[in-house]
This record gives structure tokens, sequence and C-alpha cells, in this order.
């Protein structure tokens, strides 16, 4: 394997759901990597598709799920022709993820000091005496005070933001070369999600440790991430290096997302919004790019296809049949 | 001066905990809101935005104090009574998850005429089914979408009929209790442009429960800042986010993410609460967390003074405006 093999690579990933009124087309040529020790973000509207392509990489989809096509390889493994033995080496041990409640996430009958040694024992060869130490020392990791008390505690006793830390906790101990965080901060309190998200981001470097996040929030994953994939409605419709997408966003939807994004320097009248709703997924007939009926910038071709890929920069892919121009500086 | 439209005179509310314990959960809290004013209420979860929010709204008793509505003290009303009383339909509420909110075996038309015929007492179906349509016109709810049950309706429609619920009885209150939290960035601005704009047409006053500062400086005249049951910031929504005086306030915005923000930049508030049951009434509730604490902190509980124009703040020091 060479060394710039990155760590994690979906390829034109297509994915269906049969249900009883119809087949959901969730996703659709979906290409995604990521690099050893990189953080990449996720962001699009509920319904785009982000979550179930977590669920996909790590196999844990429904049972009506469909996968059409495509290939997904993680440290040189063939994730889709795995088998399930194989599968759960992968998951928990080397491909960890953290959810988006941690309190219905975690078991609310068991202490949080158990649940930790559950994962140490189902996934490392720590020796059942050492097992109590260790799961202690993973409390300390992600700073809760008073970690020797807090094992015996239940999820109830905690605050959400401390739940949070025991999510994290437990995705870590057995030091996972990637970590799939699903909306890790929504539901908390600012400040306590500047402190997880801090949390998270230094661990992660500390260990050289790669990270999805996944989140709605263009903000967040601004100051977090190197590189942002953004979804809409099952496609990945833009990817770039942080920097480079909120600069020069190629895509009418990306542009879009951004101008809607409150902050400190946009008025109420300037805000943005993006008209109508993510097409119905379950149709047959959907478009080419799935974005045309929102879309201003719409083009004649937009719903013929096929849709194609434009590469701006090293790095910055774009599938747009009529992406934003800039003049050159 | 016109009178306010309510005055919150050092409300208080504790409950009781074992048989010795209090959990001061609203303590002490004054403030008023003006005719047409809009005040967001900020803080973390646990700080008492939800408790001061159902004592005004009248569904809890005060353990003390006044709530001043249109100049009468209805802080009295017990709260099953209230519901009877002239002033019910005058404080109305947005509820935040606009799916747990709705009935979901109601349509759009029933959830949005139930409180005219509860509480306006409309009987005639005639005048129902006008003021029903008047209210979803007002909040952008196509009209045919009215017969349609809370699963047949998209996040932002949703968000709609919990809107046009709250107006149709023409309130001059609304309370919103993150009213956009549950939505996407897509279809958030929309709804706030629709709450900028119902608030100049009808002329209501906005009491507006967020965590998401960004969305309450964009929508509010005046911020309270609230932390551990006690009001730790007010003042003119420019002034507090361009000078925050408390550290409690300016750490909450600090922790904003922002586009382009590197967040290297920031301090991070370390440590949980103050634990809110019977707190020492010597010390700052902010203690513990606090960069700037030092031992008076701990002796001499900080109270709200004037830190700029009608700005205040609960802190032995604060960050003082800086001369215009």
């Amino acid at each position: 394997m060479n060394a710039e093999a990155p760590l994690l690579s979906v390829k034109d990933y297509s994915l269906e759901f049969r249900t009883r009124s119809g087949t959901v087309h969730a996703l659709e040529d979906v290409s995604i990597e990521v690099a050893r020790g990189e953080t990449v973000g996720i962001v699009g509207e509920s319904g785009s598709g982000k979550s179930v392509l977590s669920f996909g990489i790590l196999r844990i989809l429904d049972a009506a799920a469909d996968v059409r096509a495509g290939a997904i390889s993680f440290a040189g493994m063939d994730m889709l022709a795995a088998k399930e033995s194989a599968l759960q080496q992968v998951r928990g041990r080397e491909i960890a993820m953290i959810f988006q409640n941690p309190r219905t996430a975690l078991n609310p009958i068991r202490k949080i000091g158990r649940q930790i040694e559950d994962v140490l024992r189902t996934h490392t060869s720590t020796l059942q005496a050492d097992l109590k130490k260790k799961a202690i020392e993973c409390l300390a990791q992600v700073r809760i005070t008073d970690p020797e008390r807090r094992y015996s505690a239940y999820p109830f006793e905690l605050s959400g933001g401390q739940c949070q830390r025991v999510m994290i906790a437990l995705a870590l101990a057995c030091n996972p070369s990637l970590l799939i965080a699903d909306e890790p901060t929504t539901g908390l309190d600012v400040t306590t999600q500047a402190a997880i998200m801090e949390l998270v981001s230094e661990l992660a470097r500390e260990r050289s440790m790669a990270t999805i996040l996944i989140t709605h929030d263009l903000a967040l994953a601004s100051e977090y991430c190197d590189r942002i994939v953004v979804m809409h409605a099952g496609h990945v419709v833009e990817s770039a290096p942080t920097a480079r997408l909120f600069e020069r966003p190629r895509h009418p939807y990306t542009a879009r997302l951004i101008a809607s994004t409150p902050s400190p320097e946009v008025e109420i009248d300037s805000l943005a919004s993006i008209p109508g709703n993510l097409p119905d997924l379950r149709r047959n007939d959907l478009p080419k790019c799935r974005f045309h009926a929102r879309c201003d910038r719409a083009v004649a071709q937009c719903t013929v296809g096929p849709l194609p890929e434009a590469t701006f920069e090293p790095g910055h892919r774009v599938r747009c049949f009529n992406p934003l121009a800039y003049t050159a500086p | 001066m016109t009178p306010n439209l309510l005055d919150i005179v050092e409300l208080r509310k504790h409950f009781p905990i074992g048989r010795r314990s209090q959990l001061h959960a609203v303590d002490d809290v004054s403030f008023e809101i003006a005719r047409g004013e809009s005040v967001g209420l900020v803080g973390e979860s646990g700080c008492g935005k939800s408790t001061l929010v159902r004592l005004i709204t009248r569904m809890l008793d005060p353990t003390a104090g006044d709530i001043v509505f249109g100049g009468r003290n209805i802080g009295f009303i017990p709260a099953r009574k209230f519901a009877e009383t002239q002033f019910r339909p005058k404080i109305q509420m947005v509820f935040q998850d606009p799916t747990d909110s709705l009935n979901p075996r109601y349509t759009a038309f029933d959830t949005i005429a139930e409180p005219l015929r509860l509480l306006a007492k409309v009987k005639d179906y005639g005048e129902l089914h006008a003021r029903v349509f008047a209210a979803a016109l007002q909040t952008g709810l196509p009209e045919e979408l009215l017969m349609r049950f809370p699963h047949q309706l998209s996040g932002g429609q949703k968000a709609r009929v919990g809107i046009a619920r709250a107006i149709a009885l023409r309130p001059e209150l609304l309370i919103l209790d993150e009213p956009t939290a549950a939505l996407d960035v897509s279809v958030q601005a929309t709804i706030l442009k629709l709450l900028a704009e119902l608030r100049s047409t009808l002329g209501m006053s906005y009491l507006f429960v967020s965590h998401d500062l960004n969305v309450v400086r964009m929508l509010c005249d005046r911020v309270i800042v609230m932390y551990l049951g006690k009001v730790v910031e007010q003042g003119p929504t420019e002034a507090v986010f361009r000078s925050p005086a408390h550290p409690y306030t300016a750490a909450l915005i600090r922790a904003i993410p922002s586009i382009g923000g590197r967040p290297g930049d920031r301090e991070v508030l370390s440590g949980e609460p103050r634990s809110p049951v019977d707190p020492d009434p010597k010390v700052c509730r902010f203690f513990g967390r606090c960069p700037k604490q030092v031992d008076r902190c701990r002796t001499e509980r900080p109270l709200l003074r004037e830190v700029g124009e009608k700005h205040r703040a609960a802190c032995h020091f604060p960050q003082v405006e800086p001369e215009a």
C-alpha cells in the first residue's frame, strides 16, 4: 500500500432504501476521501444523507438498505465485501462513532464506568484486574472532574456536556484511527459546545486520529475542519479545503448556505434563505441535479445531465452545470 | 413615559428539594419589557430561563415577587385560575420544537382554531374560518396546507403553524422559546424575517428565549443574560455584544463559532455551574468558573450595577463600556 493512499475512501457509492411507499434514492455517486489525521466536515440540511453515509461506512444500515454501486475502503480493507466478523473488529476499535444525543446513546441503567469497561473488554486485551483503572483513565482523559467518583455514576446524574464527554471516552477507549462525530454538539450550550469541540480536536491531534465531523452548522465546521464536503439530497455537491470553500464557493447551494448562516456581521435583511425543500427522494424521475428546482443559476442541461464534476484547484471539486465563476485576482 | 407592558419585580421561584433544601431556579429577577419591544433572554440550560417563562405565562406560581402585566399584578392569580382570566389570550407562546408542540391528530386549521375557540370563544364557524385564514395569511402559510396534518408538513411549515396559533389571538406579549432551534439554516432566515415583520405590523412585544446569540443579536432590542437563576447582565443588544461587561457574557459571545474564526483564539469556559440548591448568598454565582475571580467574590455577592447607558452587570470587575 502506498503512503499516499487515504485512510478512508468512498467511491461512487449509491444507496437505496426499499420502502412501502417506493424506493428512496438516499445516496447517489457519493465519493469522499479522508486522509490519516485529517478532519473532514460533512455539512448539509437535514435529509441530505450525512448520517446515512456514516452508517453506510460502518455497515450498520437498516435491513431495507440496498447498496447499488460503489466501493468503500478503509485502511486497505474492502468494507463492502468484508465479513460481519471482520467488520466487528473494525467497528469500535478502528472506526468509532459519537452520536448526536449522548443521553439516549448511553445505557441509562448501567454505570458509566461499566459501559467503558464493556468496550475495553470487547475490543482490547486489557486484563480483568486492570479494567477499572483503565476506565478511570479514560474518564480522566476526557477531563471529567473527579473520575473515581464519576465511575459509578449513571447517565441521568450527569449533565449533557458530561454525557457527551463519556461518549467520547467510550469512542476513544480503543485508540481508533477514525472518529465519526455525528452532530456531537447539537443540543448542548454554546459554552459546552466549545469545550467539547476543543476536547475532540485536541485528542485527535494528539493521536493523529482522522475525524469526520457531521454537522449542519457551517460556522462550526469552518473552525475545526481541514476540508469540507457539502451534501444536498444525497449528492456530494462540492468539496474543498475549508478556507477555499468559504472564500470561493463554486456551487450555488454552498454559496446560499454560507449566506444563510447568521453571523455577527450580517443584518437580518441580508440573511439569505434557500427557497423550496429537498426533492422527494422516492421519485423515479429525479433530475440529474437534485438542487435545480431551488437554484437561481439553473440552466437547461440541469435536468438531463449527466452531472459533470469540475476541479477548480487541487482538491476543490464541484458537481454543477453552471458553477459560480470568479474573475482572476 | 408610557408604562411598560411587563414589569418583573424581584421575582423568585424556589423549588423544595427534600425537607430542608431549596432549589433556587429564579432568584430575585427584575426586568421590564416596553410595548413593542423585543427582549432576548439568554443563558445556559439550567439557568432558569424556562422557569422564568413558565412564571410569566402563569403556568407556575412564583415564590415571591410581582409580575405586572399592562399595569395589573398577575403574579397573585393562581396558575390554575389563570386560563379563565382576560390575560391568558394576551400572553401567547411559540414553542421550541414545531413537531412536538403540534397535536399530531389536529390539522393545521384545528391547531390554529383551538385558541380562538377556547379563549376568544369564537362560536360562529364563518368567523372562526375567517380568523384562521387571516392568521395563516399573516404567517405565510398557504391556504391549501390548512387541511394537512403535522406529518404532512415540512419543518418550516410547522413552525409557521405554531406561530399562526400564537398570533391568532392578537397577543400583546409573544414568548418565543428557541423558535428556530429545530430548523435548518435554509429556512431559519425566512422564519426570522417573518417574526421581525410580524412584530412591526402587529405591534407585539417579544420575549425571545434562545441560546443562539447570533439570532438574538439580529432580532432583539435588549438582551438579558441569566446565570444560575440570576440576571448577570442586561442592556441594549448593541452595547452588550460590543462590550460585554460580565465575564460570563463575554465567554458566551466568544463561544459562538464563526465562519473563518479560529478556535485557538478563545479561552473555553471550564468546569460546571455551581449547584442551584441552597446557594451561598455571599458567593458570586459564577465563582469557580470565572477567569477574573478573587477572594472578594466569595465573601460578597456582586449586585447589578450600571456599566453604561441602560446597561447593567453583576460583577465586581465589570468591563466598563468605553466612552463613545
